[in-house]
């Protein structure tokens, strides 16, 4: 079994490689010497909001005010997740822009959709 | 590798072609842009969850009352075993990230043991999921009444001791009838247990479809993602990647497997705890 350890064709001081593609151009790799740690970082986060939602979700707090919590912190694990365990937060603009600026038109939909199902609920 | 080591000068500009503007592989490209659909996917499954539990909010079963059971455990648990699957997908994910880490240092065992540890997590996801849907579609010992009209009557339960109480019946909008009422009401109503696509114990029908439709979306997202870590796993084996120089394969499929666990937070969000 091949084992190569640390990239030793890449004599050069950024760590990276080529895509192989038509381009084949060369993709320089996010390096944080402490990746380890900033992973176990972002597991607890998740960890801890994880069961603070479960904690609250039995209290006497009022449902309205529970909804808004649990969604403002399903968006805040969303951008944990994308950001870091998927690494967005390190791509280039363009290409976060492009993922991100999509889903303006999702707030349309939900906007749009749940006035819908009040009226519906509304009318009978 | 050496023939391609011309400098992209810093006067010419990226959209001017000849290189990606978004500075990676094709391949993560439309990883990217794929998951950008599918989300948009879940997103419509969701908001039409949504719309339909705003047109029924009064006779919309509450999932606390639904989901309340833990392996070898008795009595009314909600939201724990929800939150354990939650648990062992960020878990999942977190091997994931580290396979990834680890193919950034070029240590093919390290990628080959976290990868497997994420295949691990993820069958043990879809166990624990394949548990939820079996005790959804088995009910309750119980069971309720369904009404000609489709409306679902249950036994009373006590707020607090969650017993039964086998004489009193509640209709969806929190009115009670008992005694002869409730015995007139169960002679034309079918006692029915658990739930399947047309109709279910814990009230409106669409709660059920809603259910099985994006946790099936959801699982069989899972599924897939389990079958190419496999196939990755058996390549980081067989040192491909070592070989090719560079581990953008495993960022890829990487990629994939968060997005899942990310589709999961909404669906634990909207569907368990809202």
């Amino acid at each position: 079994m091949a084992d190569h350890k640390h990239g030793d064709q890449h004599d050069d001081k950024k760590h990276g490689y080529y895509t192989g593609d038509i381009h084949n151009q060369f993709v320089e790799e996010h390096v944080d010497p402490k990746s380890v740690k900033s992973i176990w970082k972002t597991f607890w986060i998740l960890l801890v909001i994880t069961l603070f939602e479960v904690g609250i979700a039995f209290t006497s707090i009022p449902h309205d005010i529970l909804i808004v919590i649990f969604i403002v912190l399903t968006i805040v694990k969303a951008y944990y997740i994308v950001a870091f365990f998927m690494h967005l937060k390190h791509e280039n603009s363009p290409l976060r822009y492009s993922i991100i600026l999509p889903f303006v038109l999702i707030l349309y939909l939900i906007v749009m959709a749940i006035a819908e199902g009040n009226y519906l609920n509304l009318v009978g | 590798m050496a023939e391609a080591t011309t400098e992209n000068k810093p006067t010419k500009s990226v959209w001017g072609g000849g290189m990606s503007p978004f500075n990676v592989s094709w391949g993560k490209m439309y990883m990217w842009f794929f998951l950008v659909s599918d989300a948009f996917t879940f997103s419509s499954l969701l908001i039409a969850y949504g719309t339909m539990r705003h047109r029924f909010t009064e006779i919309w079963p509450k999932a606390n009352d639904v989901f309340t059971h833990f392996p070898f455990l008795d009595g009314h648990i909600p939201l724990a075993y929800v939150g354990l699957m939650t648990f062992i997908l960020i878990m999942s994910s977190v091997t994931m990230v580290l396979a990834v880490d680890a193919g950034h240092k070029r240590n093919n065992k390290a990628v080959a043991k976290w990868m497997l540890l994420t295949i691990i997590g993820g069958f043990m996801f879809l166990g624990s999921q394949a548990w939820e849907w079996y005790h959804f579609i088995h009910g309750t010992d119980h069971g309720a009444y369904v009404m000609p009209d489709t409306r679902v009557a249950r036994f009373a339960t006590d707020h607090h001791t969650h017993e039964l109480d086998m004489n009193t019946l509640v209709f969806p909008d929190g009115t009670t009838v008992t005694g002869a009422e409730a015995e007139a009401v169960k002679a034309k109503s079918q006692l029915f247990h658990g739930a399947n696509l047309t109709r279910n114990e814990y009230g409106h029908p669409l709660f059920g479809d809603f259910f099985f439709f994006i946790t099936g979306f959801h699982g069989f997202h899972v599924f897939s993602g389990v079958m190419i870590n496999i196939i990755i796993f058996i390549n980081v084996l067989n040192g491909v990647y070592a070989r090719r120089g560079h581990y953008e394969q495993i960022e890829k499929t990487g990629l994939y497997w968060h997005f899942v666990d990310l589709v999961w937070v909404f669906v634990f969000t909207f569907f368990y705890l809202v």
